[in-house]
């Protein structure tokens, strides 16, 4: 059985019509199968989903991030790569069921994979807390990470998480602390890093792991400090007015990259990741491709320093100051042409040499 | 972001109690004018709390005090320098829910006399020159945004060109969600500067003052050599509220607070009175740069002089 979302009764009608007409004798006064009627229903629904998908509104868009059908970590984790050899525990306390980690093959090439899982049917989602990981989960992260490190192997990290998990223990165990830790973890590596955002990156709990060089997001999954539910009802006061808030809230991949916060994004099937898992995969795993190669040529300073680079740059454009300079300048450089300026009419002499000239120029061409 | 979740108390059913008690209780202006503030219960002189530093003679309870403030309780009034950060542009989602967030801004900056959540300074404790920062928990609820990072990364820098410590004083609700991503970014940022700080094998020292809670606490909060916490204040990642809705049971008393944080999860060094803070600041500096304080120096010198005065005799 499918789960559709409420803008899809559309297609949930029409798809539930070529289920009975590809099964013809559980019907009244129908022997054969009508070939011609599938195929004419097939194209309704192609037609309909496109022009649904291709318009669908931000909180449409969360909606489908957190469809139930959508392909999780999990999924990416056993078809993209060789070998994978799940590893466990923070060797402090526990193990975190809601990240995988481990380290496999893509391409023959070693990386470690992360991936926050959130389950795909009850059972499993409760086993995974829905993705929302607890200290130990991230520093049983950060210590792979900087096994990674050590024997210089590419990390790439798949996000789906609706943040990081607000339980007594995890409060007591110092959460705070592990997501810090593990941004500081993932702002020393000197290897290549890629967060991928398969569904949800739900703030601290997402940006402790996507912390990276490149971050790319799926085409229909969201990213955002707070769930639209949760700023519609502190901001609106009013828990229903989620389409306000997710419009606001620039939290579509689109917007995303407009922002520059994130580097790419994967297209996906039309109706959603879920609808063409072989296609979604095949460009997920191109995407992977294209970005190890894009490092391959990289000392661990050049990729430690872009990936700083790239953070520091975030928010000073538009109009503010086009690229750091240097790296590791933390200090934001001054736009040139203003220092320029500045440095220009700092000096008197200047100014009175180019008012003199400006003169000498009006009275040129007055005499002229 | 729980700075926010606090406000969820203001929804519907608070609303409803709220008109109800409207009657009794003095609005926000009428607070803010009169000469009393409710403490343990009782109408407080509030003369006599700000010649203690906002803190109850009473009961010790530690009323919020802002970053001039404090500089100005610490240093002196004109024993400081403040470092100024370029401005970013502040509304690129040009937001508006119940009210435009820059009319939000603007009135932030004219109740707290800020540009940006952040103050920071050049100053000297216990004769040691330091860069710090510390948060104003009543512009926008101490939330950081674009403004504040970049103050963090100037304040950082400067200390790291003085080769000086860096003291962060926080007390904020987490990142602002009106520039949602681009707020999110800053816990990143933050964070590149501390790594880069340290690197400079430079002194970073947090004081938790109340509330400290969400992204602020789970980024350059967390990070710190040593971390100290003022009396009572709320140290949390997530909002009361949310881990009680988590939890079956009743929290546990003190839970979320710098105490709680000291003695259960191990997360703060220490816990001091508004007072004592400055003073243990000062000693472990010294002990740390292996600086002796002003006065021991003089005593140093004049032991030597004595020492070479009897040598040479
Ligand atoms: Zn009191």
């Amino acid at each position: 059985m499918k789960n559709y979302l409420n803008f899809e009764s559309d297609i949930k009608n029409l798809e539930v019509e070529i289920e009975k007409l590809k099964d013809p004798y559980n019907q009244d006064g129908l022997s054969e199968i009508d070939t011609k009627k599938i195929s004419q229903s097939q194209e309704e629904i192609d037609r309909k989903l496109k022009e649904i998908y291709s318009n669908l509104d931000p909180w449409q868009i969360t909606l489908v991030a957190r469809h139930e059908d959508r392909p999780k970590a999990k999924f990416f984790i056993d078809n993209l790569f060789d070998d994978f050899i799940p590893l466990s525990g923070d060797r402090f306390y526990g193990e975190d069921e809601a990240v995988l980690t481990g380290f496999a093959k893509f391409n023959e090439k070693s990386v470690l994979v992360i991936g926050q899982e959130k389950g795909d049917n009850l059972e499993t989602r409760i086993e995974r807390n829905f993705g929302m990981m607890r200290p130990e989960g991230y520093r049983k992260t950060i210590r792979l990470m900087k096994l990674a490190n050590k024997f210089n192997i590419p990390i790439i990290s798949f996000i789906d998480t609706p943040g990081a998990y607000p339980g007594v223990g995890a409060e007591e165990r110092g959460q705070a602390e592990a997501i810090a830790k593990s941004i500081e973890c993932c702002m020393s590596l000197s290897v290549p890093t890629f967060a991928i955002v398969i569904g949800e990156g739900g703030s601290g709990g997402a940006i402790a792991l996507a912390s990276s060089n490149k971050v790319i997001m799926l085409e229909n999954s969201i990213y955002s400090v707070i769930s639209p539910e949760g700023c519609a009802t502190i901001l609106w006061r009013d828990s229903k007015r989620t389409l306000d808030a997710a419009k606001a809230m620039k939290l579509s991949s689109k917007d995303l990259l407009e922002l520059k916060v994130i580097d790419e994004i994967i297209p996906e099937p039309v109706g959603g990741a879920h609808r063409d898992r072989d296609l979604i995969l095949k460009n997920v795993r191109n995407s992977i491709e294209r970005n190890l190669d894009e490092f391959l040529s990289m000392s661990g300073e050049e990729v430690l320093n872009h990936r700083k680079d790239k953070f520091l740059t975030i928010g000073r454009s538009k109009g503010f100051v086009n690229q750091s300079d240097s790296l590791n300048a933390l200090s934001i450089k001054k736009n040139n042409i203003n220092t320029f300026l500045q440095n220009f009419f700092r000096s008197k002499i200047n100014l009175r040499i180019s008012i003199g000239v400006i003169i000498l120029l009006g009275c040129l061409i007055f005499f002229l | 972001m729980n700075w926010i979740l606090k406000k969820i108390s203001n929804s519907k059913f608070g609303n409803n109690i709220n008109k109800f008690i409207a009657k009794k209780f003095p609005s926000k202006l009428e607070q803010a004018n009169s000469k009393y503030i409710s403490c343990h219960g009782m109408p407080t002189d509030k003369e006599s709390l700000k010649k203690n530093n906002m803190v109850c003679p009473e009961c010790n309870f530690h009323h919020y005090i802002s970053p001039t403030s404090r500089y100005n309780m610490w240093f002196g009034q004109n024993n400081w320098l403040e470092i100024k950060s370029a401005e970013p542009p502040s509304d690129p989602y040009r937001w508006e829910d119940t009210k435009k967030y820059i009319d939000r801004l603007k009135d932030a900056k004219k109740t707290t006399g800020q540009a940006n959540a952040i103050l920071s300074c050049e100053a000297r404790i216990n004769n040691i020159d330091v860069v710090m920062s510390a948060v104003d928990f009543k512009f926008i609820g101490g939330s950081i945004s674009m403004a504040e990072g970049e103050n963090v990364l100037t304040a950082v820098q400067k200390a790291i060109d003085k080769n000086v410590p860096y003291i962060f004083v926080s007390a904020s609700g987490g990142m602002r969600m009106m520039t949602n991503i681009l707020s999110l970014m800053q816990m990143t940022r933050m964070t590149i500067a501390i790594n880069e700080l340290k690197a400079a094998g430079l002194f970073f020292g947090v004081v938790v003052t109340s509330p400290t809670t969400g992204g602020t606490a789970a980024s350059i909060v967390s990070l710190s050599d040593i971390c100290v916490g003022e009396s009572g204040a709320t140290y949390a990642f997530a909002g009361r509220r949310i881990v009680q809705a988590q939890t079956p049971s009743e929290l546990p008393e003190n839970f979320q607070t710098v105490e709680y944080a000291r003695n259960k999860s191990g997360q703060i060094d220490l816990v001091l009175d508004r007072k004592d803070i400055y003073p243990t600041l000062g000693k472990i500096l010294s002990i740390l740069l292996k600086k002796n304080s002003a006065i021991k120096t003089v005593e140093n010198e004049t032991t030597e002089n004595n020492k070479t005065l009897t040598e040479a005799s």
